[in-house]
C-alpha cells in the first residue's frame, strides 16, 4: 500500500466523497440504499485495519502533504494520530448502524439523501484527520453543509425555522473560529515558500509569541465556536429544535458525531495552542459546564417528546465532557477520550430505539405511549439496557469514562464533583421516569398494534450492546490508543 | 488443585445462568429454566464451601487484568478471597440456593418465558453480589454495588402492569443513587489521595498521618456511610425498602433480607480501619443505626401488611448491625449478618407460603388460625419469630447480644435504648405471629377453602432455614459460656487484627455480662408473652387508628415529608427552568437577535422609496460628505 | 483676469445646477440642470489650464498644460451620450405614462 501512495488518511477521507457522489447518479431508492450501506461498510473495514498499524508513519499519513495553496502557507497535510484514530472509527462504525437501523424508512429521493449522507462523513472524517487549519476549518464547514439540505428537505414541520436557525447559529461560530485562525495565522512563523503557515506544528508554536492578553480573546473566539457546536450552556438551545426537526439518521450522526467534532477541536486545536487562556478561564468554563448539566438534566425530566428528552440528556453528558477537559488532567482527559466513543455509541442506539418507536406508533410523545414492554419485550429489553448505559451503569462502557471524568474533576476541585454529582441522580430520574412511562404500565390503544421488532433490528441493536460491554469490561485497548496524544497535549502545561 | 484458581467460577456461573435463561427464556420450560436457575447457584455454593475449607491466612489478591491504567490512577479487575468475604460467599450462595428452589414452586403461576425472566434476574443478582464481595478494591466493589442496585429495580418491578410497583422500583433505585454519589465521592478522595483504591494499598496507609489527615478519613468514611444509608436503608433513605414489598417475596427475602441490604454492612466491616481511625465517624454510625433501629421498630408496631411488617423489622435490625459497627464490635455485626440472614429469609418465605395459601391475601387482620392448616409453616415461622426476638439459645439471642453488650461498653444509654428496641422487636414479631397463626381464622370462605400447606419445594427450604436460625448461633458462643466458643470471632481475627489493636477492648466483669444478658432476655420475653396473649384473642374491629396509633401506622409521614420537601420543588424547578428561563430566557434572546434582525432589515428597505429625487438628494449629501472628510483627515 | 473669477462664475452654475436636479419635476429640465454641471466644470478646467499655462511648472512642461482640455472633450462626449440614453428613457417614460413628473416613477417602491 505504501508503494502506491494510498495512505488510511485518504480512503477514509475521500471514499465517502466519490461514494457520496455515485450515490447522486443512482436512481433507484434501493439501490442507493444497498450502494450506501455497502460503501459504509467498506469504509469500516478500511477503518478497522487502520486500528492495527498504529505505529505506521506513512499509512497513517505522517508524510508531509503537498502543497495546495503554496503562497499562503496551506498545505494539504492530514494524519491519524491516536484520537483522530479513534475517532475516525465511531463515524465509521456508526454510519453502517445508521443505515442499517432505518433501513426501512422510506424517503422521497432517496439517492440525494443517501449522498449527502455520505457527504456528511467525508467531511467528518476529514475534520478528524486535518493537521492544517485551514483545511479543517474546510472540513468544518463540509460537514455542515450536507446537514443544512438534509434537515431541510426531509425534516418535520418546522424544519425550515428550526434548521435555519442552526445553520446561522453555528455559522456565525465558524466565523469567529475563522477570525481567530487569520489571528493565530498572522503570527506564525513562515517557511521558505510563505511568511505564514497554516500548519498545525506552526499554530502550536504560537502560544509562546502571543502577548497574553491577545491570547484571551483569541481563547474566546475559538471556544465560542467549539462550545456552540458542542454545545454547552448557554449556547446549546439550537439543539433541541434541530434534533426534534431532523430526520431520525441525520439526528443520529449530529448528536452521534459531530458534537464530538467539538471536543476534538478542543482538544487538537484549543488546549496546545493557548495554554497559558485555558489556565485563566479554566474555572469559569468548567462552571459553566457543570451548571448545564444540572440545567439540562432537570429540564430533560419535563421534556413530552421523545426526541428532545434525548436533546436534552445529550446536553447533560456533553456538558461534562467539557468540563473534564478543562481539568487538564491526564485522568480526566482520557475518560473524555473513551467518553466520546461511548457516548456515541450509547446515543446512537437510544436513538434508534426512539425511531422504532415513532415508527410503529406515530407519535413521540411520552405522555401518549406506555405499556410497549406488553407487545415488544424484545425491544424493552433492549432499551433498558442502552438507558442504563446512558446513565453510565457500571460494566458498561459509559462507567469507564464517567468514573474517569469524575475522578479528574475531584482532582481540580472538590464542590464542581460534588454539584456535577448531582447529575447522577437526575439522570436516573429522569431515565427512569421515561422508561417507566413509555415502557411500563398499562398497554393503551395507541401502543395495542405494535409488534416486536424484527430480526434483522434486534442484530443492529445487539451490536450496540456488544460494544456498550466490550468496551465496558475491558477499556485498555482505548486507553492505549489515545494515551501518546493526551499525554502531549498535557505536557505544554506542566510549567 | 488450588481452588484459588476455580474463583473466578464463582459469580461466572450465575452470569451464564443469567444469559441462559435471559436470551433462551422463549423456548425454555419452566423445569429447565428453574433448573438452570438454581443448579448454577448450587455449584457456586459448592465452590464457595470448598474456599471456605481451605482458606490459609494472608492471601494476596488475584489479578486478572487491568481494568484503568493511566497515569496516576491504577485500578486492576482483581478479586480478595480472604475469611469475611468467604463468609458472605456462603451466606450469599446458600441462602441464594435455598430461596431460587424455593422459587420454582412460588412462581409456578407465571407463563414460562417470565419465569425464566425471573431466574435470569436472580442469577444477574447473585453475581452482583458475588462481584462485590470479592472485589479486592472499591471500584470492583462499587460495580457489585450498582449491580444489585439494578437488580433490584428490576426484580420490584417485576410485574410492570402495575403502576405502583414501578413507583416503588423506581424509587429504590433513585435513592440507591442517591447513596451511590456518597460512595463514589468517597472513591474519588481516595484515589486523589493514594492514586490507587485496593484494599491492600488503603488500609495499609489508612494509619499514615501524611497521606490521610484526619480529615481525609473522617469525610472519606462519612461519604461510605452515605452510600451505606443508601443501599442499607438506614435514615434518611430508608424509605425504599418497605415500598420495595412489591416485588414478588422470595425476591423480597433475598434482596432485601439476606443479600443485597448488608452491602453497606460488608462495606463498613471491610473498611474497618478507617472508622476505628474516625471516631466521629462512628459515633455518627451508632447514633443513625440506633435511630434508625427505633424508628422502624416503632412503624412495625401497628403495620398489617405481613410483609411490610418484616420489612420495618429488616431495617430495624439493619440498624442494630450498624450500631455494632459503630462501637466497635465488628465481629457482632457480621454475626449479626449471618443470624439474621437465616431468620428473616426463613420468616420471608414463611410469609410468602402464607401469601401463597391465602390466594394472595397479605392483610394479616384477614388471617388467623392458620396453625392448623400449615402446619410446616407454623413451626418454622415460630423459630424464626423466637430467634429474631434474641431468646436463647436461638441465633438471634448470640449475635444481638454480643452487639449490645458491645454498646454497653461504648455508653450506656446505647444499651438502654436497644434494649427498648428489642422489646419492640418482640412485640411486633409476636404479634405477627399470633394475628396470622392463632385464634380464629378472619378471612372469607373461599380464602379458607384453599387453605393448604405448601409444596416440598417450598417446605423444605423452610425446615433448612429454621434449622440453621436455631444452631446458627452456636458458632459464636461468648467467652463467658464456653471458652473459645466464639469460633466466628477466631476465623474472622486477621480481618480486624488491625482494628482491634488500635481500641481499647473494654473487658466486663463476667457478673455484669450476665446481668446485661439477662435484662434484655427478660424484657424482650416479656413483651412477647404480652404480645401473645393481647393478639391470640384478635377480632377484627372496623375503628380507625387514632392519635399515636394513626402517625405510627403512616409511617410518622416520612413519605409524604420527602414529596414535599425534595420531590415538588425539584419538579417544580424543573417546570420553570423548562417553561420560563428556556423557552422564554435564552431560546426567546436567540430568537429575538433574529427578530432583531428582521426588523432593522425592514426599516434599512424603506430607503428604497423608489422615488428618484430622494436618490439624487443622497448622492449629492454622500458626495459633499467624502469631500469635507477628505478635507480634514 | 485672475483665476478667482472663473471658480465663482463655475461654482455658480454648478450650484444652480444642483439646485435645479433636486428641485425640479420635469424631467428635461433636469437633464437641462445636469448639463449644467457638467459644462461648469468644463469652464473650470480650461480657466485652470491656461491658468497653469503661465506659471513656472507650466513653461517647464508644456504637454501637461493641454492635459485639462483634453479632458473637456471626454466630458463632453460622456454628456452626449449620457444626453441620448436619457431622452431615450424619458421619452419612453412618456409614452407610457404620458407626463414627465419624475414623481410619478416609483415603480421601484418597496
Amino acid at each position: 500500500m505504501e508503494s502506491l501512495g494510498i495512505r488510511f488518511t485518504e480512503l477514509l477521507i475521500w471514499f465517502p466523497l466519490v461514494a457520496g457522489l455515485i450515490c447522486f447518479i443512482i436512481r433507484d431508492e434501493r439501490k442507493s440504499r444497498n450502494w450506501a450501506m455497502l460503501a459504509s461498510l467498506l469504509t469500516l473495514a478500511v477503518s478497522i485495519t487502520s486500528l492495527f498499524y498504529p505505529g505506521n508513519k506513512e499509512l497513517n499519513g505522517y508524510t508531509y502533504g503537498f502543497e495546495w495553496l503554496k503562497s499562503i502557507g496551506s498545505s494539504y497535510s492530514v494524519a491519524l494520530d491516536g484520537m483522530g484514530r479513534l475517532l475516525t472509527f465511531l463515524t465509521a462504525i456508526a454510519f453502517p448502524i445508521i443505515f442499517a437501523a432505518t433501513s426501512k424508512t422510506t424517503y422521497k429521493n432517496a439517492n440525494a439523501f443517501y449522498g449527502l449522507m455520505l457527504l456528511m462523513q467525508c467531511g467528518l472524517m476529514g475534520v478528524f484527520c486535518s493537521m492544517d487549519a485551514l483545511l479543517f476549518y474546510f472540513f468544518w464547514e463540509l460537514a455542515l453543509i450536507p446537514a443544512y439540505f438534509l434537515c431541510s428537505r426531509w425534516g418535520g414541520e418546522r424544519r425550515i425555522q428550526a434548521t435555519f436557525k442552526f445553520f446561522v447559529y453555528t455559522f456565525t461560530g465558524s466565523l469567529l473560529m475563522l477570525v481567530g485562525i487569520i489571528s493565530v495565522y498572522l503570527h506564525t512563523s513562515g517557511t521558505a515558500s510563505s511568511e505564514h503557515t497554516f500548519n498545525i506544528n506552526a499554530f502550536y508554536a504560537v502560544a509562546n509569541m502571543l502577548k497574553p492578553g491577545e491570547q484571551n480573546w483569541l481563547f474566546w473566539l475559538f471556544f465560542i465556536a467549539f462550545a456552540i457546536k458542542m454545545p454547552i450552556f448557554p449556547f446549546h438551545t439550537w439543539q433541541p429544535d434541530t434534533y426534534e426537526q431532523a430526520p431520525t439518521a441525520t439526528t443520529m450522526v449530529l448528536s452521534g458525531v459531530m458534537v464530538k467534532m467539538g471536543l476534538f477541536a478542543v482538544v487538537r486545536w484549543l488546549l496546545p495552542v493557548f495554554p497559558q487562556a485555558v489556565l485563566k478561564f479554566d474555572n469559569i468554563i468548567i462552571a459553566l459546564s457543570v451548571i448545564g448539566m444540572i440545567y439540562a438534566s432537570l429540564i430533560a425530566i419535563k421534556q413530552d417528546d421523545l426526541k428532545r428528552f434525548a436533546a436534552y440528556s445529550s446536553i447533560a453528558h456533553i456538558g461534562l465532557m467539557c468540563a473534564a477537559l478543562f481539568t487538564v488532567k491526564q485522568v480526566g482527559v482520557q475518560g473524555v477520550m473513551i467518553q466520546m466513543f461511548s457516548h456515541g455509541i450509547n446515543i446512537i442506539g437510544l436513538w434508534i430505539v426512539i425511531d422504532l418507536i415513532e415508527k410503529q406508533t406515530g407519535t413521540r410523545k411520552i405522555s401518549m405511549l406506555g405499556g410497549i414492554a406488553h407487545k415488544a419485550p424484545g425491544l424493552t429489553i433492549l432499551l433498558v439496557v442502552i438507558a442504563l448505559a446512558n446513565i453510565a451503569l457500571p460494566l458498561t462502557n459509559a462507567f469507564v469514562g464517567e468514573f474517569m471524568m469524575f475522578t479528574g474533576l475531584f482532582k481540580f476541585n472538590v464542590w464542581f464533583t460534588a454539584i456535577a454529582g448531582l447529575s447522577i441522580i437526575l439522570a436516573a430520574v429522569y431515565t427512569l421516569n421515561m422508561v417507566q412511562k413509555v415502557f411500563y404500565g398499562e398497554a393503551n390503544s395507541l401502543v395495542a398494534g405494535m409488534t416486536d421488532i424484527s430480526m434483522g433490528q434486534k442484530m443492529v441493536l445487539a451490536t450496540i450492546l456488544i460494544l456498550i460491554f466490550v468496551a465496558g469490561v475491558y477499556p485498555k485497548p482505548f486507553f492505549d490508543m489515545t494515551n501518546e496524544v493526551v499525554t502531549n497535549v498535557l505536557t505544554r502545561f506542566i510549567k | 488443585m488450588d481452588v484459588l484458581k476455580l474463583v473466578w467460577l464463582i459469580p461466572l456461573l450465575p452470569l451464564v445462568g443469567f444469559l441462559i435463561n435471559g436470551l433462551a427464556r422463549n423456548y425454555l420450560s419452566k423445569a429447565m429454566a428453574g433448573l438452570i436457575g438454581s443448579g448454577v447457584i448450587f455449584i457456586s455454593f459448592l465452590l464457595s464451601a470448598w474456599v471456605f475449607f481451605s482458606l490459609k491466612d494472608g492471601q494476596a489478591p488475584i489479578h486478572y487484568f487491568d481494568f484503568i491504567n493511566v497515569a496516576s490512577l491504577k485500578i486492576g479487575f482483581d478479586f480478595q478471597v480472604d475469611q469475611l468475604s468467604s463468609i458472605f460467599l456462603l451466606i450469599i450462595t446458600g441462602v441464594g440456593f435455598l430461596i431460587h428452589v424455593y422459587s420454582t414452586s412460588y412462581m409456578h403461576d407465571e407463563e414460562p418465558k417470565n419465569f425464566a425472566k425471573y431466574f435470569s434476574f436472580l442469577n444477574l443478582f447473585v453475581f452482583s453480589m458475588l462481584l462485590l464481595v470479592l472485589g479486592a478494591n472499591y471500584l470492583i466493589m462499587f460495580i457489585g454495588w450498582e449491580g444489585v442496585g439494578l437488580c433490584s429495580y428490576l426484580l420490584i418491578g417485576f410485574w410492570f402492569t402495575n403502576n405502583n410497583y414501578n413507583n416503588a422500583a423506581r424509587k429504590a433505585f433513585i435513592m440507591n443513587r442517591i447513596g451511590d454519589l456518597g460512595f463514589l465521592l468517597a472513591i474519588f478522595w481516595i484515589a486523589n489521595k493514594l492514586g490507587s483504591v485496593d484494599f491492600h494499598t488503603v488500609f495499609a496507609n489508612a494509619p499514615d498521618p501524611n497521606k490521610f489527615s484526619t480529615f481525609d478519613i473522617t469525610g472519606i468514611t462519612l461519604l461510605l456511610f452515605v452510600g451505606a444509608t443508601g443501599k442499607s436503608a438506614q435514615i434518611p433513605l430508608y424509605t425504599w425498602l418497605p415500598d420495595a414489598m412489591a416485588g414478588p417475596t422470595p425476591v423480597s427475602a433475598l434482596i432485601h433480607a439476606a443479600t443485597m441490604v448488608t452491602a453497606g454492612i460488608y462495606m463498613i466491616a471491610r473498611s474497618n480501619i478507617l472508622y476505628t481511625m474516625a471516631p466521629v465517624t462512628q459515633t455518627v454510625v451508632a447514633v443513625v443505626g440506633l435511630s434508625t433501629a427505633i424508628l422502624a421498630a416503632t412503624i412495625a408496631l401497628k403495620q398489617n401488611d405481613i410483609k411490610k411488617v418484616l420489612a420495618y423489622s429488616t431495617v430495624s435490625q439493619l440498624g442494630y448491625m450498624f450500631l455494632g459497627l459503630g462501637v466497635g464490635a465488628y465481629t457482632g455485626a457480621v454475626f449479626h449478618v449471618m443470624t439474621h440472614a437465616f431468620f428473616k429469609a426463613l420468616l420471608f418465605l414463611g410469609a410468602g407460603s402464607v401469601i401463597h395459601a391465602m390466594s394472595g391475601e397479605q392483610d394479616i387482620r384477614n388471617m388467623g388460625g392458620l396453625k392448623k392448616y400449615m402446619s410446616v409453616t407454623h413451626i418454622t415461622f415460630l423459630l424464626g419469630c423466637l430467634a429474631i426476638a434474641g431468646m436463647p439459645p436461638f441465633s438471634g439471642f448470640f449475635s444481638k447480644d454480643e452487639i449490645l453488650g458491645a454498646a454497653f461498653a461504648k455508653n450506656p444509654v446505647f444499651y438502654i435504648i436497644g434494649v427498648a428496641g428489642a422489646m419492640m422487636t418482640a412485640f411486633y414479631m409476636f404479634r405477627l405471629y399470633a394475628m396470622t397463626f392463632l385464634g380464629e381464622f378472619r378471612g372469607t370462605a373461599d380464602q379458607q377453602h384453599h387453605l393448604h400447606e405448601s409444596p416440598k419445594a417450598m417446605t423444605i427450604p423452610l425446615v433448612i432455614l429454621a434449622i440453621l436460625a436455631v444452631v446458627g448461633g452456636w458458632i459464636g458462643i461468648p467467652e463467658i459460656f464456653v471458652h473459645g466458643g466464639h469460633r466466628l470471632e477466631t476465623y474472622l481475627a486477621p480481618i480486624f487484627a488491625q482494628s482491634n489493636a488500635l481500641q481499647e477492648r473494654n473487658e466486663m466483669a463476667q457478673s455484669k455480662e450476665i446481668m446485661l444478658m439477662a435484662i434484655s432476655v427478660v424484657a424482650a420475653l416479656a413483651a412477647l408473652l404480652y404480645a401473645w396473649n393481647k393478639f391470640s384473642r384478635y377480632k377484627k374491629s372496623t375503628e380507625e387508628e387514632k392519635g399515636l396509633g394513626k402517625v405510627l401506622e403512616n409511617k410518622w409521614y416520612v413519605d409524604e415529608i420527602y414529596d414535599a420537601i425534595i420531590v415538588r420543588p425539584v419538579n417544580a424547578i424543573a417546570k420553570y427552568l423548562n417553561n420560563v428561563f428556556e423557552r422564554k430566557g435564552i431560546d426567546g434572546f436567540v430568537n429575538g437577535i433574529g427578530r432583531a434582525v428582521n426588523y432593522s432589515s425592514r426599516q434599512v428597505r424603506l430607503l428604497q422609496s423608489g422615488q428618484v429625487g430622494t436618490y439624487v438628494l443622497m448622492m449629492v449629501i454622500g458626495i459633499l460628505v467624502l469631500f469635507i472628510v477628505q478635507l480634514f483627515l | 483676469m485672475e483665476i478667482k473669477y472663473y471658480i465663482g462664475l463655475a461654482l455658480a452654475l454648478f450650484c444652480i445646477g444642483i439646485v435645479g436636479v433636486l428641485t425640479r419635476r420635469n424631467a428635461i429640465i433636469i437633464f437641462m440642470c445636469v448639463e449644467l454641471m457638467l459644462n461648469a466644470v468644463n469652464l473650470l478646467l480650461v480657466a485652470f489650464s491656461k491658468m497653469h499655462a503661465a506659471t513656472p511648472m507650466g513653461k517647464a512642461f508644456p504637454a501637461m498644460v493641454s492635459d485639462a482640455q483634453i479632458f473637456v472633450f471626454f466630458i463632453m462626449v460622456v454628456a452626449a451620450a449620457e444626453v441620448s440614453v436619457g431622452l431615450a428613457i424619458i421619452v419612453m417614460m412618456y409614452r407610457n405614462t404620458h407626463s414627465t413628473d419624475v414623481n410619478f416613477l416609483n415603480r421601484l417602491k418597496n
